[in-house]
Formats: structure tokens, C-alpha cells, sequence
């Protein structure tokens, strides 16, 4: 499989996980690795003062075995996810965001005009800006115009498992930007996955899909295998479709009945 | 000692006047750990933390990375 590129930087694996909603640290770290990823995302949050260690991923996860990715998660303007993009930065000494600026609480549907602001601003900032994002080809066209690194709609809402529900959009956006597409959010389950790479994406970015697994390090192997799979089979070039049976042994030869 | 009111992770709390970021930070026990600390919204840089000093009223956000999507 050939590695996924994004701005500049090459990564192994095509997945890319979140480290929220995971039972223990521990089930954490080795989903994680069961998973293949390189990249993992994380969130920016207040130090519990009573209980700093609390929470404190860099007790788990450390940075010279992961890329560490900050997200802008509950964010529901681009001024407070800029700042958070900005506190990210300052914790991570790296500049690479997940960008999500939130319309609406029950969907967690981006809210694409105050997104794609945002996404110019933290350019001009000199950040490499992945924009989580709806599966619209207009709003993907116009962050990529912005200056966004990768674009990354949703399969289905944050956290539904609910799979692909619009390849077919997933498809035109693939097929019009020139940047990295990494479908971010809505898998289910393995062959959510593999059915989403299998429309020509470059990479998928899951959390809950292996966090919320009754097992989640066989989930994450199981993701690590379908990302795998589904990749090759778009590169492969799957067989046309057809109405009727085509038989795929030989009609000739076969011995007559007695 | 003259005491100022200053606002941690949105919580009151009273320090002595003229007390500096770092001097706040090892009251609290937090020196030397990965975290990153914003007044009144603005980032304070690890080599700003010595010498910048608190006013009464200032906001401050200690922030570090935890679990997420």
C-alpha cells in the first residue's frame, strides 16, 4: 500500500484514530497500536488543578511514537476554534490541526461558513489546517481554495457507527480536489470502512467506531485490516457490474449425462 | 502581605500581589508539567512564564491534551 501523503509528510498507515471514549489508558494504547495508525487526534482541554494527572494523555501516549493531531472539538464559532487551534499549537509544538467548528449540538454538523473562515486564518498563521467537514462538494472545493492541507467530510454524524450513507458524494469530492481526502467520522464497523475506502479516498479518521467496540483492540485490528483492504481493492479496480449471471467455468467439456 | 483575587480554570482564588505565572504555577504544584497557560487569552510562552506577573482580576487557562476525535 502505498503511504498516505499530507502536506509534505508521508504516513504509513491511511487511518487515523481519536483517543476519546476508550474504557481504560491502557485498552487505549493497545488499540491504538492494533490499529496501525501513525496519527492520532486529541482534544484541549482544562487541567483538573486538584488532579492534574487526570486525563493528562501524555501519561499514555507519547509523542515519539505517534503524531500528535489537536482537534478544535466543541468549537462553535471559528474565533474560539482558532483559539484552540492556538492553545493546541502551543501544546504540541506542532502545527497541524484538525479544524471543527460546530453548527448545531444534535447533529455536530460543521458549520461551513465560520469553518472556512477559520481554515484562512490559521493558514495565514502558517498552520497546516485539516477542516472537518460535511459531504459537500462546495464547501470541500472552497477549503481547499482556503489553503486546507487534507479535507475531511463525514460519512454519517460524529459518533452514529452509522457507516457511508452518500458515497456518491464522497466520490465527486475525491474526484474534484487536488488535496487529500480522509473521510472523518460516521464508521461503524469494518466494512464501513473498507466500503469507504473503496471509493478512492486517502485515509479515514474514526474514533468512537473502535473506542465504543466491546473489544476495541480487536476492532482496531479489524479497521487496520478493512482501511487495508478497501484501498487495495480501489487501486485494484473492482470488476464491471452486470444484470445477469456470467458463468465462470468453462461451457464446453463437460461430460454428458449418462 | 497584600492579597489580589485572580480567576484560575474560571475558579476564584487569592494570591500575593505582584505574583508572577511561575510562582502561581508551583503554588499549585503544576511546574514543570506539559501544559500550556493563557492570560486574559493570550498564550503565555514557556520563557515569558518567569517574569510575566499577575493583576488582580486576571483570567487565567491552564490547558493540556486529553482524549478526543
Amino acid at each position: 500500500m502505498t503511504p498516505l501523503e499530507i502536506a509534505g509528510r508521508t504516513f504509513a498507515s491511511r487511518l487515523i484514530v481519536g483517543t476519546g471514549k476508550y474504557p481504560s489508558p491502557e485498552i487505549m494504547l493497545e488499540a491504538i497500536r492494533a490499529s496501525g495508525a501513525d496519527m492520532v487526534t486529541v482534544a484541549v482541554r482544562r487541567v483538573d488543578i486538584e488532579n492534574p494527572d487526570r486525563d493528562d494523555i501524555l501519561r499514555t501516549l507519547s509523542p515519539d511514537e505517534f503524531s500528535l493531531l489537536p482537534n478544535t472539538a466543541a468549537c462553535y464559532s471559528a474565533e474560539e476554534a482558532i483559539r484552540a487551534a492556538r492553545l493546541g499549537r502551543a501544546a504540541g509544538m506542532s502545527d497541524w490541526v484538525k479544524l471543527e467548528v460546530i453548527g448545531d449540538p444534535d447533529t455536530l454538523l460543521p458549520h461551513t461558513e465560520e469553518l472556512i473562515e477559520a481554515t484562512r486564518v490559521l493558514v495565514a498563521e502558517g498552520f497546516v489546517v485539516l477542516p472537518y467537514t460535511n459531504d459537500d462538494l462546495i464547501t470541500a472545493l472552497r477549503l481547499e481554495e482556503a489553503g486546507a492541507a487534507a479535507v475531511m467530510p463525514l460519512a454519517s454524524p460524529i459518533g452514529s457507527g452509522l457507516g457511508l450513507l452518500n458515497p456518491l458524494n464522497i466520490r465527486i469530492i475525491k474526484s474534484r480536489l487536488s488535496v487529500p481526502v480522509i473521510v472523518d467520522a460516521g464508521v461503524g464497523t469494518a466494512s464501513d470502512a473498507c466500503a469507504t475506502m473503496e471509493q478512492g479516498v486517502d485515509g479515514i479518521l474514526m474514533n468512537t467506531a473502535i473506542a465504543a467496540a466491546e473489544d476495541p483492540v480487536e476492532m482496531a485490528g479489524a479497521m487496520r485490516l478493512a482501511v487495508e483492504a478497501g484501498r487495495r481493492a480501489y487501486v485494484a479496480g473492482r470488476m464491471p457490474r452486470r444484470e445477469w449471471a456470467v458463468p465462470s467455468s468453462p461451457l464446453e467439456g463437460v461430460p454428458p449425462p449418462a | 502581605m497584600e492579597i489580589m483575587q485572580i480567576q484560575v480554570n474560571g475558579k476564584e482564588r487569592d494570591v500575593p500581589a505582584g505574583t508572577s505565572v511561575a510562582t502561581l504555577l508551583r503554588d499549585l504544584g503544576l511546574d514543570g508539567r506539559m501544559l500550556v497557560v493563557e492570560l486574559n487569552r493570550r498564550i503565555v510562552r514557556p520563557p515569558e512564564i518567569e517574569s510575566v506577573q499577575l493583576e488582580a482580576g486576571d483570567r487565567v487557562e491552564l490547558v493540556h491534551f486529553v482524549g478526543g476525535g
